[in-house]
């Protein structure tokens, strides 16, 4: 009889595991880049060349790399609205401490400590001051690009030593532009995190009911704070390879990050509500805007059609979704 | 006095997932009478009300008003017929004026010009309220009001609306003595008006003193109806309220008493609990009991450090712990599962395995990784054990039954390796066989010596399980009670305040 049961078991979670895939959240988002790449495909020559396709990656890089951070905070229920004034605020920490004759992986140091410190400070106020993460984050937008001005007298900051450049922007490893080789060793981290450890566990868990997480033992409030910490790392990152690309720092860069990232997020499947979604997913959300925007581009549509449609697709992906899980 | 009733409600029955909660309940109502509906937590008052007002159908049973039968399925509905409930929370937007709240939704009768005729529903209310006696300003926010305040514009509100019966549930539980005299006078109005009023109540003394007929309901049936107050004495109506028979599927382990691992004292927090002093020993079942709202859940999550405390000392195995929080706590060897699975319990959109292993993650993983193989083993081990039925701990535990669903947690707070359990309403809302194998866990628990807490409004259970039954009333402990001397008529006596 236990036989029989077991039988049961394997065969109900084999049939579990054919029906995941199906319901998968990424089913429906690979099918719509798939169709966005064919439909692409015919619509320009030039879009399926391994070099238009790199270019997409390297395009989407540094949306990639903060919406990673940004997936994080949204994973523990919150939201974060200050991720393009922190990318610029680490990047003018960067470029002035290069221009300073630092070191490259000092200046780089730095600028990731500042990043750092603006997670603190939206972790502590999210977490024991109990101010809504849009509000703590949507003041650190202002807050953080009122920095950036200050710092550089609202001027620009340029010409990098060229190694820093190779690092970070312009340079290849083997084939492969440096920010995706980036972007993808900060996936890959997070991925692990989020899916192998106990912190990545504990995220989860306070964004799907942080009180049963709290009674459960978990340190909610530290937690949220390193969470916080690390998406002001990966804004950091971003706001470094923005540097390097453009060979200048400059304090009004990165306006509109955070909606493209939270874009990026939430048409992969991660729920605004918390405690749901996969940094897979948001990958998978940044490359369906790259390569919508990239044809567009090819096709020499005008920018103004392009935010039109991006807009709908965005809405669009979000709707199919919710259509589907729909009980 | 006697007359023929104007509501009938026969057969009623209603059930939800695991549990019948009305069973061929009869119930009628006459003019200007106030009935009152008396049980046990759980007995099934609560979803009487809700059938009468509209919040949920009957499963079947028939509703008659005036000799015809009415369909209340909605609250909407319920108004219609002139039905209207005064919750103990109350349906009124604290941030609009004690007027506009009165006639939210019926703007349309102070239509002037298009606008609405403030000062004419300023003079309306005023109306209302000087016939029940009462001194507010309609004009002032009801956030700014007292809790007997807000009743009576509960009750404006009711009467505004033309309602002929007002459901009061549990109207006196934040009210002190005069302002429950003031409330009674209002029902002696409303009486003299023609409306009737359903009022439930665990105080003996104010059925006595303010009801016509009493109803006693107990396991969602109807033991009786008493056509007066006079024909009865406090007694026979405890009687009548617990008369039920310990289950004799709940086998009691008899153990040895061990050292003791927990001792409060003095721990107050104010205005939710004060005085509480007891002890717990190894391998011991300690009940606490009481009516919902006694203060029983409250000290637990102050023990287990969810919530906070004034003073007070607790001592958990030979430490001290100071005011600290469940992630201290629960590493000093004390687990608490709450009384409220899906809000507090689990994480609904995490699997069975997750949910069982986050109350101690550091069994399973190392600082860098978790181990998929220890945790799947040691899930494996608690579906096994406490026959939780899922086709794979993968499985979300959204999409778990009840039963399965408190399985999980039982299994969580097992994970958690504790010398201490503290089971706020371990069985809630779950079937009699899973009901069973949690009694059955939490025998094995104390001959491995562990020491357990069970808060329970379900006597059988307490008296069933326990060595020892502590019971509270109005905020603090009322009286402590031998498993050998315990009976149920014992327990509610002291739980009801009429044992003294």
């Amino acid at each position: 009889m236990p036989d029989v049961d077991k039988n049961l078991d394997k065969k109900q979670s084999r049939k579990d595991s054919w029906k995941a895939v199906l319901v998968s959240q990424y089913f429906v988002i690979i099918l719509i880049l798939l169709s966005l790449g064919i439909v692409m495909s015919f619509l320009s020559p030039v879009f399926l060349t391994s070099r238009n396709l790199l270019n997409v990656l390297l395009q989407t890089s540094i949306n990639i790399t903060v919406a990673v951070g940004v997936t994080m905070v949204i994973l523990t229920g919150g939201i974060d609205l200050g991720v393009g004034s922190v990318v610029a605020l680490t990047g003018v920490t960067l470029g002035t401490m290069l221009k300073a004759n630092l070191p490259i992986p000092v200046a780089f140091l730095i600028a990731v400590l500042v990043g750092a410190l603006t997670g603190i400070i939206n972790g502590l106020l999210v977490s024991k001051g109990r101010v809504p993460a849009f509000v703590a984050t949507l003041g650190m937008m202002s807050a953080a690009r009122g920095l950036s001005l200050i710092i550089t007298g609202g001027q620009s900051i340029y010409v990098f030593p060229r190694s820093f450049l190779n690092f970070f922007g312009i340079g290849y490893l083997w084939f492969i532009p440096m920010p995706v080789v980036i972007a993808a060793v900060v996936v890959i981290i997070a991925q692990y995190i989020l899916s192998q450890t106990r912190f990545g566990r504990y995220v989860y868990a306070i964004g799907g009911n942080p009180e049963a997480a709290r009674l459960a033992g978990v340190k909610v409030t530290l937690m949220l704070i390193m969470t916080y910490v690390i998406a002001g790392v990966t804004y950091a990152i971003g706001g470094t390879i923005l540097t390097a690309r453009l060979n200048s720092a400059q304090p009004i860069a990165g306006v509109g990050y955070e909606l493209d990232a939270i874009a990026a997020a939430v048409i992969g499947g991660t729920s605004l509500s918390g405690g749901v979604g996969t940094v897979w997913g948001t990958v998978l959300g940044a490359l369906i805007m790259g390569v919508l925007r990239n044809g567009l581009n090819l096709m020499n549509i005008s920018s103004y059609i392009q935010q039109v449609l991006i807009g709908t697709v965005i809405v669009g992906a979000v709707l199919v979704d919710r259509m589907r899980n729909k009980p | 006095m006697e007359q023929t009733p104007f509501l009938m409600m026969n057969n009623i029955c209603k059930s939800f997932p695991g549990v019948q909660a009305l069973k061929n309940v009869d119930f009628d109502l006459r003019k200007s009478e106030v009935h009152c509906i008396l049980g046990e937590n759980g007995a099934g008052k609560s979803t009487l009300i809700k059938v009468l007002s509209g919040a949920l159908r009957e499963d079947s049973g028939t509703i008659c008003i005036d000799g015809q039968a009415v369909i209340l399925d909605s609250p909407r509905k319920a108004h219609e017929v002139g039905f209207a409930t005064i919750y103990q929370e109350f349906n009124l937007c604290p941030n609009l004026s004690v007027a506009a709240n009165i006639f939210l939704g019926e703007e349309e009768r102070f239509k002037k010009k298009g606008l609405i005729d403030r000062a004419g529903m300023r003079n309306k209310a005023k109306e209302y309220l000087n016939k029940l006696g009462v001194e507010v300003s309609p004009i002032a926010k009801v956030s700014s009001l007292t809790v007997a305040q807000q009743q009576v514009v509960e009750i404006s509100k009711a009467l505004s609306r033309g309602a002929r019966v007002i459901i009061m549930d549990e109207p006196t539980a934040a009210l002190s003595g005069e302002e429950v005299v003031k409330l009674f006078g209002v029902i002696r109005y409303l009486k003299e008006n023609g409306v009737s009023i359903v009022y439930i109540s665990h105080r003996l003394d104010e059925i006595f003193e303010i009801g016509d007929r009493i109803t006693v309901l107990r396991d969602g049936a109807k033991v009786r109806t008493l056509e007066s107050t006079t024909e009865i004495s406090r007694e026979e109506l405890v009687a009548l309220m617990v008369g039920r028979k310990i289950e004799d599927w709940i086998p009691k382990v008899k153990t040895e008493k061990g050292k003791e691992i927990l001792k409060v004292s003095n721990l107050n927090r104010d205005g939710v609990f004060h005085d509480i002093n007891f002890s717990l020993y190894e391998g011991e079942v300690l009940g606490f009991s009481g009516l919902v709202g006694s203060g029983r859940t409250e000290v637990m999550r102050a023990i287990f450090g969810a919530d906070p405390y004034d003073e007070g000392t607790i001592w958990f195995d030979g430490q001290e712990l100071k005011k600290t929080d469940p992630s201290k706590v629960i590493k000093s060897g004390m687990y608490l599962l709450p009384e409220n699975r899906k809000d507090q319990g689990l994480v609904l959109l995490m699997p069975v395995s997750q949910n069982i292993t986050l109350s101690r993650l550091s069994l399973v993983s190392n600082i860098f990784k978790i181990s998929g193989r220890k945790e799947k083993a040691a899930v494996q081990r608690y579906k096994e054990e406490l026959n939780i039925r899922t086709p794979s701990i993968r499985r979300l535990v959204k999409f778990l039954s009840g039963g399965n669903q408190q399985k999980c947690v039982v299994a969580k707070s097992l994970f958690s390796k504790s010398k201490l359990l503290i089971f706020d309403e371990p069985t809630r809302g779950i079937d009699v066989g899973a009901k069973a194998e949690i009694y059955d866990l939490i025998n094995n628990l104390v001959v491995e010596g562990i020491g357990v807490i069970i808060v329970s409004s379900e006597l059988p259970e307490i008296l069933g399980l326990c060595d020892r039954i502590i019971v509270m009333r109005d905020r603090t402990i009322v009286g402590e009670v031998q498993r050998e001397r315990a009976t149920q008529e014992l327990v509610m006596k002291l739980a009801l305040g009429e044992g003294d």
